[in-house]
């Protein structure tokens, strides 16, 4: 592990828009872990370092108490894959506590904290402005509360969170952050 | 858009998809040991039907994982899809498409 981290930044991106009844807002800096293990290395543990890593693929399970730090947060994106958001300082923490949990058993977790944004797309109609780009239903009985999957959204890949029946938050790797959040404001600019 | 049945994801649209070509061709165990033109069609020759088709597809921008698919290469229709490692389902291609 990397005692400083330089890339760990946001990129230079000009302040929150809010076009219509849909706001797009940058999320604060967020502690984000790439974490890949067989479930049968698991053998049976339901909770890893507080993190519930039982739910099906493409959900979210959020765990722990209050709104920031100490909550952790799990994301099923695969079969034997996961990403596990925490507070942007307490990333080695986690890693530290995660590998402790699972010695022995092998496994992959890997800091990519600087290396995604996060936007947040709330408001009536937040479905609407994401499906512009993003091809998969987004109705409330095929993408539901709790759900989280990668996808993509224009060109560029993207992990979509659905946190309220008209609040998202779109991932993408920091380079595309400039198209993702111009995808979406030109989005909700123009609805249709 | 055509939706593809992902093992693992369910229902996704095509555009998420990449096709990994024709499924089910094993490595010969011993390469040095097969004749130049056994190593040729291993490497080279597909059978390429008109009708059902096993294919390898990787769900890229999804779960990440390869998976097998029988398309019917007249209609495009997928008629199953199934994990890697699993033999080739009996289906014909009249059988109900798994994206229906």
């Amino acid at each position: 592990m990397l005692e400083v981290n330089v890339a760990r930044r946001a990129p230079a991106l000009s302040p929150v828009v809010s076009q219509a009844s849909v706001a797009i807002a940058q999320s604060a800096p967020q502690g984000r872990l790439a974490f890949r293990i067989r479930p049968a290395a698991l053998a049976g543990r339901s909770d890893i370092d507080g993190f519930d890593l039982t739910g099906p693929i493409n959900s979210r399970i959020s765990a722990g108490e209050g709104d920031g730090a100490g909550r952790r947060t799990a994301l099923r994106l695969g079969p034997d894959e996961w990403l596990l958001l925490v507070g942007a300082d307490e990333v080695d923490e986690r890693s530290e506590a995660i590998g402790a949990a699972l010695s022995g058993a092998a496994f992959s977790l890997v800091d990519v904290s600087h290396r995604d944004v996060t936007f947040e797309v709330t408001g009536e109609g937040a479905d609407v402005v994401i499906n512009a780009g993003c091809p998969i239903d987004l109705s409330a009985k095929a993408f539901p509360v709790g759900s989280a999957t990668r996808t993509l959204l224009g060109k560029a890949e993207i992990v979509l969170q659905r946190l309220g029946p008209d609040s998202f938050t779109v991932t993408s790797w920091r380079s595309f952050a400039p198209y993702v959040r111009g995808f979406l404001i030109e989005a909700a600019r123009h609805p249709h | 858009m055509l939706l593809i049945d992902c093992p693992y994801c369910g229902k996704r649209p095509e555009v998420e998809f990449h096709c990994g070509g024709e499924a089910h061709i094993a490595r010969p165990e011993t390469p040095a040991a097969v004749e130049d033109a056994d190593w040729g069609s291993f490497l080279y020759y597909r059978t390429n039907p008109k009708g059902l088709h096993a294919e390898r597809w990787l769900h890229g921008h999804g779960c990440g994982r390869w998976f097998n698919a029988l398309r019917d290469t007249v209609s495009d229709a997928f008629v199953a899809t199934y994990e890697m490692g699993r033999p080739r389902p009996d289906r014909d291609a009249a059988s109900q498409p798994s994206n229906a």
